[in-house]
Parts: structure tokens; C-alpha cells; sequence
């Protein structure tokens, strides 16, 4: 009886992928309880969004990948209009517009943009995919340089360059013309100066910084600084659980959300490190191999959108908390404390799932 | 057609995918490489960098500043010593408005105009994260207050501080001198020495006198607590915890009674004195006039307070017992008696009649005796009783300067009697080499004249003379004077004493010496320049007197003291030892302007002498039933 309720329970999750995603979850516990300074209800409150994102994706995951091509452009023009939303009514916090108030809940819709916004071009371009022009990969470009140029003016950057990212990687992978893809390179060079103007002047800071963050050991070097002292001196094999100085002791900032690899790096050393980053290869391994056997273009541009857009959120964190990348306020996925971002990256797994699960399904449509 | 177009671009895009998805992977792999180098260059390469960095993070070192050790007097009665005081002390770089946090206080504490510029003094000097006290010497009624009104600011606090303090006053102040706050100069000292790590957290350090000279003593051992700190500067345990270890007690070789005593007798006067026990080189009291009070500079000294101090005629700054410089004048009389005697001239039956002058061969040039008709039939015991100016005139002349500078070199006369006070003054000996270094000229027979009583180039500091009173107290030996007697471990408690050094052995004929001690014992019996000073004394006083010129006369100009200005008057000179057998104080007393040695530096001597000897204390009223006598008018 219950073996026939697990077996229905499982029916359209990858164990595997799952079973990975778990054990990153289980760390991110662990790491969020010694960053906190063992505050059991933080961790309560992010394993409450942990159980609520499973449910979602569990749910996800049985929806038939039809039905999101078939809800793309909806959900992605509600979402640009609750963009528009946060612009006029959004409440601000530390100097950003970026929440709207629901009454019950407060919801980033930036955070939502991050699903919309590869799904709606995968959608685009599969559907134009027997008669794609140039003027076809000009409009996919549109649904994420829109959305962008909202959220950068939050200022969101992290979240700006994150979907910039999503969309390119889907570009990319429908087939987009080298001679197009260097064409926007240069022309994104030549257009450096022009959004280095319009950058916030925090924002050029965090790229100053970057260069030499001794400059401002105390201002917005510190950040930079005390993370690289945290994991420098964690070493090869770490201070132990509970016992890293730079976290415990409160010398790193933001040590639950941005920063909490630097916790997790103090604590766990350089072996910690690579086994998590391990974990970190093993998922995006998976979501690829998932990618790579989807059916359509559609499952295939998300899938593998999914898998990408999770290294890139990996990577810029990392990168950033070790020092080779400006503080752009971007979390670790499945480790970083906080509730929208852990609901949107299971539900992503949940597609990805869906994806993986209807594949026999999808061929012959 | 259409389908299998269709087929054949799925095909196509499904290749293309595949092969942008590979490229992908590779730039991934690329991506994780370079983060596990980071990670490898941070936490394996720069480990040991880091560590450090964290460590000193989390670690702070709180000094625990030990206690200065005591001053005492020989009778252990205490001259410097400690006490806790509240003091306000604000923290520049937890303030955010300083000068707000200023004007809010003041309902809440009185800060005076002083208070506050000296406080802007010591924050100038002092960096940001120093606690930087605006008030000391809190009441208790203020800190409550304070206490109350704590949360309101944020960087100010009330601390403890061990203050020093000098119970005596201006008692004795530049033999025990005194500490200050620590400037820049000190800092390069202190960097010199190699105590940076030892004066951590120490704030002020010893300026002059006993307090300077045996600072390293005094200081003591700074402890260290190692604090672990968060990010906020709190501590949150405390990991690694040594004790300070407190200053050495320093024993005065003074007794703080006979002090009392010798700074009382100067009454008004400016002067210094200086008593040697002659046997062990022993200082029994140490004055110069006018003192200071050493309780002003503790803390910083106020720079009115210091302006006055400074500004001052008077210059109470000024160590006078070993900065002083003044002429011997006839002082010098019984030294210069036996640079005779050992040389085989003036040798008794010797004598001169005096007519009041003397008259230098083949110049024709006339030196007056300060007696205008002269002294009569004079031998070389009478002539220092009655300091006979004629008598040592001819007997310089004779004995050549060079003979004289040699053999006052070897009483101490110019040179530094390397007495443990720093900043001593060697004084001056003239003779014809230093004369031709100095002022590239040659010695002429008239300055060899005016040495021999002396006048002239010759300048002594009380202390030298003092030790050169000692050094014929004791027939020719000089022990090394030194001002402490002992040293106490504060941790050990084990006593540190010192042992007699001897710093020259002169030998001398017994019979010469004994003429030289004749002359000086008649001094202060009838007839002797300073007859009133042995006047009713059970013991033996050998003395002489002496007065040093402060304006030259001219040739045929009286001096008269009461028509000069009080400034212009001579400096009074007086040395002495007793009992005269056997020598147990030798004393030098200096009184500026104070006319005639026998009279007013006298006087001094013996009330000193009777209470070191007799420990009876004699009132002034005593001293005024013997008037001087006659012949003490002039020396």
C-alpha cells in the first residue's frame, strides 16, 4: 500500500537528479544552521519553503511540457505587467524597488521573469523553428531585453544580468548565427561606456572595488575582504562545523544569503569545497543529459536553460564570493537562505522533471 | 517534401544543439576549473596569509597596564604613589558627531574651558580609536549621572585609571620629578629602547628626576589578555590571560624629615642644597628652590599652568643641585689650601702680613681682600678661617694655574658627578688649554689670581660640590654619590641594595690635611667667617663660607646690598661637614642673591646638621639669639 503510494508519489521525478538536489539541500541546512549562529527557526522557516517548493515541484513536474508552451506568453505578459507594477506601486527596500505587497505575501515578480522569460522565447522560437529569419531571433531577444531593462532599473542588476544570461543561452542553443553572436559582442563592447553611465553609483563601486579591494576596507571592500579572509583560512580541510571565526564572530556580511559559501568555505575548506561543487557538477550533469535527450525544441531550450542558468547562478556566486567577481547580489542556489528563490529553482526542476518524464510522450506531436 | 524538410531541419537543429550544448559544457568545465583554482590559490597557496588575517580578526590584545612602582622615602615614607580616578573618555572613531556629543554632555558633566582644550590637545595627538579622557577626576554624584544618561552616548564611558600621585606636593619635587603623558619624542625613545611592546596601553612615562632615571624600574610589566572580538568590537571570551607584573618600589636614600628641613630653611630664597652621607655616598637631601607641584603634570599639564611654570624668573623648573652653575667663590679656599700644602708651599710656619691688596709682579695690578685694611700676620690655617683673599692671591700665583686646574680636577671639579639623575651639568675648571680652545686667547696671571678664590671661568653645580666636601670629609676618598638606597622586587620581594663604589682614592699628607680641616673647624668658632653657625653646638662643624658675584664691581665701587636690586645681589655659597673627626653629613648650600655665605646659606646647614646628628629640631627664634658676629659681614 504504501510502496504503491511512493511508487505514484515518484512517478514523474528523476531520482537521481533528485537525489542530488536533496543532498545540496541537506548542506545548505547544515550551512544555513552555522551561519544564523544556530537559529533553528531561520532554518525552520527556509526548510517550510523547502517542503513548499517540492510540493511545487512535484506538481510541475506531472504537468505535460504542452501546457507550458501553451501558457509561455501568458504568464510572461502578466509578469512584465507586474514588472510595470513594481515600477509605480513596488515598495522599496535599501534603496531598490523591487517588491510588490499582495496583501498576504510579498512577491519579487523579477523572480517569477526568471522562469517567464526562457520559456516564453524557448516557446517563440520553436514555434518559428521551420521558417526562423534573423528578425526572428531580433524579437526572442526582445522578451528578455525588455523584462531586463525594467529589473535593472530596480536597480536588480544581479537579477538583470542573470535573465540576460537565460536569454542568450537560449539564442544560442536555437541557432543562432556566429556572425550575429560576434556582431552583438562587439556591439555590447562598444556599448560599455554608455551602461557604465547609467550604472548606479554603488554598482560602479562594486566594479572598482573588485579591482582593489583594499581601497575601501571598510566600505564596500570589506564584503570582498572578509570573504576571502573566511575562506583563505579555512585551508584545505576547514575550522570544523560551527566553528569557522569569520562567520560565527560576524565579520562576514550577508553570511545566510550571498554570502553564506564563504561560511560554508571557512568551515569546510578547500575539500568541502570541491565535494559541494561536485554535487553542483552532478545536477547540472544531469539537467544537460535531460536537455540533450528532450524530444522538441521547446523541452529542449528550456531543459537545457534550466541546467544553465543553475551553473550561472552558481558560478557568479562563487566567483563573487571569492573575490574574482564583483559583489552583484546574486544567491547560491539550494544553499542561500531565502524563500522565493528556493521555490522558483525547485519549481525549474520540477519542468525540468516534466520535461525529462514526457519525452517518450512528446516525439510524434 | 515539405515533411521531409521538415524532418531533415529538426535533424539539422537537433545536431546544432547537441554541438552548441557540448561547446557549452566545455566553456562550464572551463568556469568550474577556474573557481577550483581559486579556491586552491586561497585556501592552500595564501592559507597561511589568511589565517593571520583571521586570527587578527578575531583576536584582540588587551594590555593590562601594570601598576608604577612606589617611591619611598629611607624611612619608607611614601613620595609617589597610585590611585584609581573615574575618568569620561570618549572614543573619536565611535562618535559620530563629536563636538554634538560635547555640548550634550555638558548638562550632565561640567567640562570647564580646560578640561575641554586639554582635551583637544591629547585628541590631536592620539589616533582615533584611542580613548581620549575629557574629564578625570570624576565625583560620584557625575558618574552616576552619567551612568543614567549612558545610552545617549554612544563612544563615551566612564573608565578607571590609576593616577599618580605625589601626597608631598611640591615636597621635594625635582629629586622625585614627575611623569607625564607620552609625546612623539617619548615614542621615538621608547621605539629606541625597544619597549613598544611593554608600554602598550601605557599612557604617561617618567619626565624627570627619580621618575625618569629609574623608569625602566618603576614601569613594571605590562600583562596581555587575549580577547576574542566580534565583528563589533565586543568580546565575546576571553582565550589567553597574563597578569601584569607591578613596578619595583624604589627606596630614597633622602629622609624625607631632614627634607622637610632643608626646604624650610630656605623660606623665600631661591638656592639648592645638597647633604652626602660621605661614608657610602648616600644623598640624605636633595633641594632646589623654588619646586613645582609634580601633581599638575599627571595627565597632561594644563598649558596656562605650564605657561606659568615656564615664564617664571624664578625658574622653578630649573634643577638647581645639579643644573645650577654657579662660582665657587671662596668655597674653593680649602681645596686650593691643600693643592698648596701637597706641593710644598704655604707650608706653616708660612705666613703674610696683608695690607688688603696684593699686587701682581710686573703688572702693578691690585687685587683687593674683601677686608679694605687687611687681615694682619695670616698663616694657611687662618687664612681659610678668615678666608684671607690676599693669602691665596700670592699662593696661586705661585702654585701656577695648571698645578691648581690638575688638582682640583681630582676633587670632581668639572666633570659630572654621574649622580642617577639624567640631564647633570659638569660645570667648568678653567685652564689654559680650555681658555685657548675656548676663546682662542692665552691664560693671563690675573685670571690665575681670581681662580684661586674662586671667581672668574670656574662654575660647580651644588652637587659637585657637595661631592668634592664629601671627598675631604673623607680624606680623599670619593665614594659615588647616588640618590636611592634600595630597590624592591614587587614580584620576588627580594631587596636590591647597592654597594659603595669607589670613584677615586686621593692620598694625601695626614698633616696637610689635617691644616686644611684646622682652617675649616675654626670657621665656625669665634673669630671664623661663619663663627654664629657652630655657635652652641655640642658637635664639631668644619665649614667655609663663600660669595659668588653676580654683577662685577668696578674697581672702586662698594658693594652694598641694599642699594642693589635683590636679582644683582651676590649668590650665597656655604659647605660644611660634621662632626668634624669623624664626618658623617657633608652638606653644599647655594642661596641665590642671598648676600653673604655665613649668614643666610649657614644658618641652613646647621639646622640640618642638628637634626641629622642630634634629631632636635631648632626653631628660627634660636637662631636669632646669636646675631652674626662681625666678622661675618663679609667673607
Amino acid at each position: 500500500m504504501l510502496e504503491r503510494l511512493f511508487l505514484r508519489l515518484q512517478k514523474n521525478i528523476d531520482s537521481i537528479l533528485m537525489i542530488f538536489i536533496s543532498s545540496a539541500l541537506v548542506v545548505g541546512l547544515f550551512t544555513l544552521y552555522s551561519a544564523s549562529g544556530r537559529n533553528i527557526i531561520l532554518v525552520l522557516n527556509q526548510l517550510f519553503y523547502i517542503g513548499l517548493g517540492f510540493i511545487l515541484l512535484w506538481i510541475t513536474a506531472r504537468v505535460h511540457p504542452k501546457h507550458y508552451e501553451k501558457l509561455a506568453l501568458p504568464i510572461y505578459i502578466l509578469g512584465l505587467l507586474l514588472l510595470f507594477a513594481v515600477m509605480f506601486v513596488g515598495q522599496s527596500s535599501h534603496g531598490a524597488r523591487r517588491w510588490l505587497n499582495l496583501g498576504a505575501f510579498k512577491m519579487q515578480p523579477s523572480e517569477i521573469m526568471r522562469l517567464a522569460v526562457p520559456i516564453a522565447m524557448a516557446w517563440y522560437l520553436s514555434k518559428r523553428e521551420n521558417n526562423r529569419h534573423a528578425i526572428d531571433y531580433i524579437i526572442a531577444s526582445l522578451f528578455f531585453i525588455l523584462p531586463v531593462i525594467l529589473i535593472i532599473n530596480q536597480p536588480d542588476l544581479g537579477t538583470g544580468l542573470l535573465i540576460t544570461a537565460s536569454g542568450f543561452y537560449i539564442l544560442f542553443l536555437a541557432g543562432l548565427n556566429w556572425k550575429f553572436i560576434v556582431g552583438a559582442a562587439i556591439g555590447l563592447f562598444s556599448l560599455a561606456p554608455i551602461i557604465w553611465t547609467h550604472l548606479h553609483d554603488y554598482q560602479k563601486n562594486r566594479l572598482l572595488i573588485l579591482l582593489d579591494p583594499s581601497q575601501d576596507p571598510l566600505g564596500s571592500g570589506y564584503h570582498t575582504i572578509q570573504s576571502s579572509i573566511a575562506m583563505g583560512s579555512g585551508g584545505l580541510i576547514g575550522k570544523g562545523w560551527l566553528n569557522g571565526t569569520q562567520g560565527q564572530l560576524d565579520f562576514l556580511p550577508e553570511r545566510t544569503t550571498d554570502f553564506i559559501f564563504a561560511v560554508f568555505s571557512e568551515e569546510f575548506g578547500l575539500l568541502g569545497n570541491l565535494l559541494l561543487l561536485g554535487l553542483f557538477a552532478l545536477i547540472i550533469g544531469r539537467s544537460l543529459m535531460i536537455a540533450s535527450q528532450a524530444k522538441n525544441t521547446f523541452t529542449r531550450l528550456l531543459a537545457a536553460n534550466i541546467g544553465l542558468t543553475f551553473f550561472t547562478y552558481i558560478f557568479i556566486n562563487i566567483a563573487m564570493v571569492s573575490g574574482i567577481m564583483p559583489v552583484v547580489g546574486v544567491p547560491l542556489p539550494l544553499i542561500s537562505f531565502g524563500g522565493t528563490s528556493m521555490t522558483i529553482i525547485l519549481i525549474s526542476f520540477g519542468i525540468l522533471m516534466s520535461v525529462h518524464s514526457h519525452k517518450e510522450l512528446v516525439g510524434s506531436s | 517534401m515539405s515533411y521531409t524538410k521538415n524532418s531533415q531541419n529538426i535533424y539539422k537543429s537537433r545536431y546544432l544543439f547537441k554541438r552548441r550544448l557540448a561547446l557549452l559544457s566545455g566553456l562550464i568545465s572551463i568556469a568550474f576549473l577556474i573557481v577550483i583554482g581559486r579556491f586552491f590559490y586561497l585556501q592552500i597557496l595564501k592559507y597561511d596569509f589568511y589565517k593571520d588575517l583571521s586570527e587578527n580578526n578575531r583576536i584582540a590584545v588587551i594590555p593590562n597596564v601594570p601598576n608604577r612602582g612606589l617611591i619611598l622615602d629611607r624611612n619608607g615614607v611614601i613620595m609617589a604613589d597610585n590611585y584609581f580616578v573615574y575618568s569620561l573618555e570618549i572614543t573619536p572613531s565611535k562618535v559620530t558627531n563629536l563636538n554634538k556629543t560635547i555640548d550634550n554632555l555638558k548638562p550632565i558633566i561640567e567640562l570647564s574651558a580646560g578640561d575641554l582644550k586639554q582635551f583637544r590637545k591629547i585628541l590631536k595627538e592620539s589616533s582615533s580609536l584611542d580613548s581620549v579622557p575629557i574629564k578625570t577626576h570624576l565625583s560620584e554624584t557625575e558618574a552616576a549621572r552619567f551612568a543614567a544618561n549612558k545610552l545617549r552616548f554612544e563612544g563615551v564611558e566612564i573608565k578607571s585609571r590609576l593616577f599618580r600621585r605625589y601626597p608631598k606636593g611640591a615636597f621635594a619635587s625635582h629629586l622625585i620629578g614627575h611623569i607625564n603623558r607620552i609625546n612623539e619624542e617619548d615614542k621615538e625613545v621608547i621605539k629606541k629602547l625597544g619597549w613598544q611592546q611593554n608600554y602598550k596601553g601605557t599612557d604617561s612615562i617618567g619626565k624627570l628626576g627619580i621618575e625618569k632615571y629609574y623608569e625602566a624600574r618603576l614601569h613594571g610589566t605590562t600583562g596581555f589578555q587575549e580577547v576574542e572580538i566580534d565583528a563589533n568590537g565586543n568580546s565575546v571570551r576571553i582565550l589567553n590571560s597574563t597578569p601584569s607584573i607591578e613596578g619595583d618600589a624604589i627606596t630614597l636614600s633622602i629622609d624625607s624629615n631632614l627634607q622637610e628641613i632643608a626646604e624650610n630653611a630656605f623660606n623665600k630664597y631661591r638656592g639648592a642644597l645638597v647633604a652626602l652621607n660621605p661614608k657610602n655616598g648616600e644623598v640624605l637631601a636633595f633641594v632646589s628652590r623654588p619646586n613645582f607641584d609634580p601633581n599638575q603634570f599627571v595627565g597632561g599639564i594644563d598649558v596656562d599652568e605650564w605657561k606659568v611654570l615656564n615664564e617664571s624668573l624664578d625658574k622653578p623648573m630649573l634643577n638647581r643641585a645639579i643644573n645650577g652653575l654657579y662660582p665657587p667663590g671662596s668655597t674653593v679656599k680649602p681645596f686650593v689650601a691643600l693643592a698648596a700644602l701637597e706641593n710644598d708651599i704655604r707650608k706653616p710656619p708660612f705666613n703674610i702680613k696683608d695690607p688688603g691688596f696684593f699686587t701682581l709682579p710686573n703688572s702693578g695690578h691690585t687685587y683687593k681682600d674683601w677686608k679694605p685694611y687687611g687681615h694682619g700676620v695670616v698663616d694657611i690655617v687662618m687664612a681659610i678661617t678668615i678666608s684671607c683673599d690676599t693669602f691665596f692671591y700670592g699662593l696661586g700665583i705661585e702654585l701656577g694655574i695648571n698645578k691648581l686646574s690638575e688638582f682640583l680636577s681630582q676633587f670632581g671639579f668639572g666633570k659630572a658627578t654621574h649622580i642617577d639623575m639624567f640631564g647633570e651639568n659638569a660645570g667648568l675648571l678653567p685652564s689654559p688649554e680650555w681658555k685657548q680652545k675656548r676663546f682662542k686667547q692665552p691664560w693671563y696671571l690675573g685670571e690665575t689670581v681670581i681662580t684661586s678664590i674662586g671667581q672668574g671661568y670656574t662654575l660647580v653645580t651644588p652637587m659637585q660640590l657637595a661631592e668634592a666636601v664629601a671627598t675631604l670629609a673623607n680624606g680623599g676618598l670619593t665614594i659615588q654619590p647616588r640618590l636611592i638606597q634600595s630597590i624592591k622586587n614587587s614580584q620576588t620581594g627580594k631587596i636590591e641594595t647597592f654597594k659603595n663604589k669607589t670613584v677615586r682614592e686621593l692620598h694625601f699628607k695626614p698633616e696637610n690635611l689635617a691644616l686644611v680641616k684646622e682652617g675649616m673647624m675654626n670657621v665656625t668658632q669665634p673669630g671664623g667667617t661663619a663663627a654664629s653657625v657652630g655657635a652652641g653646638a655640642p658637635y664639631k662643624i668644619a665649614a667655609k663660607t663663600g660669595t659668588a658675584q653676580v654683577v662685577e664691581m668696578k674697581e672702586n665701587q662698594k658693594y652694598n646690598p641694599n642699594r642693589m636690586n635683590e636679582r644683582h645681589r651676590d649668590h650665597a655659597l656655604f659647605i660644611a661637614y660634621a662632626p668634624a673627626e669623624e664626618p658623617t653629613i657633608a652638606v653644599a648650600i647655594i642661596v641665590e642673591n642671598g648676600g653673604h655665605g655665613g649668614s643666610t646659606a649657614g644658618p641652613i646647614a646647621r639646622k640640618l646638621m642638628d637634626y641629622y646628628l642630634l634629631k632636635k629640631v631648632s626653631s628660627n627664634k634660636e637662631e636669632n639669639k646669636v646675631g652674626p658676629l662681625e666678622s661675618e659681614y663679609h667673607d
